[in-house]
């Protein structure tokens, strides 16, 4: 066996399952479809850490949402995670959705959210004086808040690795094989052997089960679109603000995110695993489900639509159990919302899963459990001074809207997980993520990676394969 | 902290005909403050000839009209920083700026001229609806990848909107061995300078499809396909007019965007017509020491107009240094029917000739400009053509000046007779 645990996808879950097991001596490899972490549902979301009212009590969801809720502060103080617990709003905004808040108040209570209270109408506009006229009260849910999730999920992956874990990307798994006392995993990238596998594959976990013959669960992915607008913004409300949660999900919201833009969004959508087109009807949704809520938002403001897609599942909960069809294989499937805020909870579920399946666990001696990531803007003058003398390319700023410079990118490139492509660079360091989206400086972050990963400038990719951005030489020449 | 008599933010074409004029008048300690690593600006990756016909009456390309500035600055004390971020500005002139050489630093400025320029609307500022393959490039990134790092950016190409960045880069693409396809515009007009029409799109027989746009982009991993329908009377497509386009390359000309970030750090009021600071006639914004000219200040067609227009900047400046201040009360600019903004938006009533810039909301012919005082007019410009791409401007000198009464004037369009 090469390993004792793989575990297949390094989304949020995954790599929260990843950093976990890597607190034990093990042999842990993380297999991941993509060239890069996180590039799946967890990066394109709601980025919210949810209160934890919406699940029915009694459900995983409930129980994982509230714990790993708890837990969202101390991990993403730890791993350097950029994350505010700003609170939540959900608005009543008729009379009937008085009844349907009473009735999250209730299941919160059950699901044991801290600090739940129901505010009357002045209390609510006097926490968000920007919300429509028509609001009648709201549910305000104080263990709420906002995180970024790529980057938690890097620094989760980025930690496992630090502590041992082996990460192979552009690895999609094409089949697997029961084996005597565990399984072989094919890859593109050859074969690997392994006593445990975990499932978390995301959207296209349903289609990782049927490869060892358990077809007891089916994927149905689920599009959300949404606009993200610019940092003036910002500050058009303070705390996530919901609607009343319809049966097609918990409706389009509006919050701050973590890098002070505004996000709005999603709809809820039936498609495809990986279809994150967005479409003029469901643009048209959001902008107008939205502005009932908070009418101001300016959206000849917005910087960029996308759209993710949630790996909801036949089931009403999360899939997080041993396969019935294969012994030692193990499912986080189905991970919908909340999945994001459950994350911290899900893999110490998982933990105690593969324990309770014979896995030993042994406590490493020497595990590094903290992460540190320097984001330049947020230094003071002194710190930053020290910083250019030592190398002057901490001086030199590249992304001009999100201030990020070429020591930035340097360091990111040269870090335990380090990105191809130059929506990594963006994922790990903010640069391309401004308003101008990259056209300043997204030839020369294209420019830095090559240089500094030793490759040819037109093999540098906007994001997962085959997303090539340069086909060749003009016909003078390039430049270098 | 350093300090120094006049700071420019910005070192193309604007920046540096700002600083010059300050220079001739007289103003021995100036720096100007650049984030590329060369001074020029965007002109550095407009190698197409067409620069200058104006200012210098030969036709020049983008590298050489900047180079003609950079060479007269060398010639002075001027210092030019470059690859220096300017990140603050406070209401008592104190930037904040960093550069690998300098470290961050804080500069103490007896005014300040802002020559940021200004950026490409993106997909996203305008939510075009599709796939988020690669492929999909603002044209002036696209224009940096092809004339300043020597990279094609793809084959067959798409080009969405008619604005002038777009049409010069259907033509190098063309030159580079790309096929275009089409270009697609909104509007029922194009945005471009009917000049890049002709020898951009006509010459090489690019169709122009005017009131289309671009309804659906499709790629898994690059672009494959782009859906381009025809619009109505609304702007909103029309089912049914779909036509699609096999390619691998959509590049956006869809407008610019004057960069006053660090003007409304100032709190420097911004007009919303323009998105650039509001100014008086001399290009001095509501912050007293504080000018702007460029196309921070309004998007420009011409680069020969950014450097006059930038010239009244530096000589005002001068002037504020100097401590002589324009006399006379306010009179405001209103604009009247089919204008849709003008510089500056306001004027002082002792002011000498006005130079007035703006932009009409529709095509016209044979038409006219008017200025009225209240119900009167006093002046009337015959136009036989005029255009939403095509910066207007008109001159009123003092003894028309001297004869307003009110304290506004009023900007219209009076359409010839059907």
């Amino acid at each position: 066996m090469d390993f004792d645990v793989v575990i297949i996808g390094c989304g949020v879950a995954g790599a929260d399952c990843a950093y976990e097991l890597a607190k034990y001596d093990l042999r842990l490899c993380v297999l991941e479809a993509s060239n890069d972490v996180a590039n799946g549902t967890t990066k394109a979301n709601s980025a919210i850490v949810h209160g934890g009212y919406d699940p029915l009590p009694g459900t995983k969801m409930a129980r994982l949402n509230v714990r790993g809720t708890a837990m969202m502060g101390e991990l993403c103080r730890k791993l350097d995670v950029p994350y505010r617990n700003n609170g939540s709003l959900v608005l009543s905004l008729a009379e009937e959705d008085d009844e349907t808040l009473r009735t999250l108040y209730a299941q919160g209570l059950a699901n044991g959210v801290p600090g739940l209270e129901l505010l009357d109408r002045e209390r609510t506009l006097a926490l968000e004086p920007n919300l429509s006229p028509a609001v009648r009260g709201a549910l305000f849910a104080p263990s709420a808040g906002i995180v970024n999730p790529w980057e938690l999920c890097l620094a989760l992956a980025e930690t496992a690795v630090r502590n041992g874990a082996e990460l192979r990307l552009s690895a999609p798994v094409t089949a697997i094989r029961r084996t005597a006392g565990g399984f072989c995993l094919s890859t593109p990238k050859g074969e690997v052997t392994a006593r445990y596998v975990v499932n978390c594959a995301g959207t296209f976990s349903d289609r990782i089960a049927a490869m060892v013959g358990d077809r007891s669960f089916a994927i149905r992915p689920t599009k959300g679109e949404y606009f993200l607008l610019d940092k003036s913004e910002g500050t058009r409300v303070d705390h996530v603000i919901f609607q009343c949660p319809t049966p097609a999900g918990k409706g389009v919201l509006v919050t701050p995110t973590v890098h002070g833009n505004l996000l709005v969004g999603p709809n809820a959508v039936p498609t495809g695993p990986d279809d994150t087109a967005n479409t003029p009807a469901g643009m048209d949704y959001v902008r107008a489900s939205a502005l009932r809520a908070v009418p101001g938002i300016s959206f000849r403001d917005n910087i960029r639509n996308f759209a993710g897609v949630r790996a909801n599942s036949d089931r009403d909960d999360f899939i997080l159990t041993e396969s019935a069809a294969a012994p030692g294989f193990f499912h986080a499937a189905g991970i919908k919302s909340p999945g994001l805020s459950a994350a911290p909870a899900i893999g110490p579920e998982l933990l105690d899963l593969l324990e309770g399946a014979g896995l030993k666990l042994k406590k490493k001696e020497n595990y590094i459990d903290s992460r540190r990531r320097v984001r330049f803007h947020e230094l003071s003058d002194e710190e930053k001074n020290a910083l250019i003398r030592e190398d002057p390319r901490w001086g030199r700023v590249i992304c001009r809207c999100e201030t990020v410079t070429e020591g930035e990118i340097v360091a990111c490139l040269h870090s335990p997980i380090p990105p191809v492509s130059v929506n990594g660079v963006k994922r790990r360091v903010g640069a391309g993520m401004g308003r101008c989206q990259g056209g300043f400086c997204g030839p020369r972050v294209q420019e830095i990676i090559a240089r500094e990963l030793g490759m040819d400038q037109t093999e540098v990719l906007m994001d997962w394969e085959g997303t090539w951005v340069l086909c060749g030489e003009t016909k003078g020449g390039s430049a270098l | 902290m350093t300090e120094h008599e006049l700071v420019v933010i910005g070192g193309g074409p604007a920046g540096l005909a700002a600083a010059l004029a300050a220079w001739e008048q007289d103003v021995r300690d100036i720096l100007i403050l650049e984030r590329d690593n060369q001074a020029g600006g965007i002109l550095n990756q407009c190698i197409h000839n067409g620069f200058g016909l104006h200012r210098f009456q030969e036709e020049l390309t983008g590298p050489e009209y900047a180079g003609r500035f950079i060479d007269l600055v060398k010639q002075t004390d001027i210092q030019i920083r470059t690859d220096t971020m300017v990140l603050d500005l406070t209401r008592d002139r104190v930037l904040h700026a960093v550069s690998p050489r300098q470290g961050y630093e804080a500069i103490r400025a007896g005014a300040v001229i802002l020559a940021m320029g200004c950026r490409e609307r993106t997909r996203g500022a305008i939510s075009i609806p599709g796939a988020r393959c690669s492929g999909i490039f603002t044209a002036g990134a696209a224009q940096r990848f092809l004339n300043m790092e020597g990279y094609m950016v793809g084959k067959r190409v798409v080009i969405l909107g008619s604005g002038d960045i777009g049409l010069i880069m259907a033509r190098r693409m063309t030159l580079e061995g790309a096929k275009v396809l089409a270009c697609v515009e909104l509007m029922p007009y194009s945005g471009g300078l009917t000049r890049n029409i002709v020898q951009c799109l006509n010459d090489f027989d690019i169709p122009l499809y005017l009131s289309h746009t671009v309804t659906d982009i499709r790629g898994k991993n690059r672009l494959e396909q782009v859906v381009v329908s025809q619009v109505d009377g609304n702007r909103s497509p029309i089912p049914g007019t779909e036509m699609v386009f096999d390619c691998d390359t959509l590049l956006l000309s869809v407008g610019l965007l004057p960069e006053n970030e660090l003007s409304r750090q100032a709190g420097i009021e911004i007009d919303p017509r323009t998105n650039g600071p509001l100014v008086w006639e001399n290009r001095e914004t509501d912050l007293p020491g504080v000018f702007a000219c460029g196309n921070v200040l309004h998007v420009h067609d011409l680069v020969d107009y950014v450097s006059a227009e930038s010239e009244q900047a530096g000589i005002a400046a001068a002037a504020y240094l100097h401590g002589n201040r324009p006399a006379g009360g306010e009179i405001r600019l209103v604009n009247g029917t089919g204008v849709s903004y003008t510089v500056p938006q306001h004027f002082h009533r002792e002011a000498e000739t006005l130079e007035l810039f703006f932009r009409v909301r529709n095509i016209y012919r044979n038409a006219a400009i008017r200025v009225l005082d209240g119900d009167a007019q006093i002046a009337r410009f015959k136009r036989e053509h005029m255009a939403p791409g095509e910066m207007e401007n008109i001159k009123l000198p003092k003894v028309l000046l001297d004869r307003v009464r009110g304290n506004v004037l009023t900007v219209e369009i009076e359409e010839a007779p059907v």
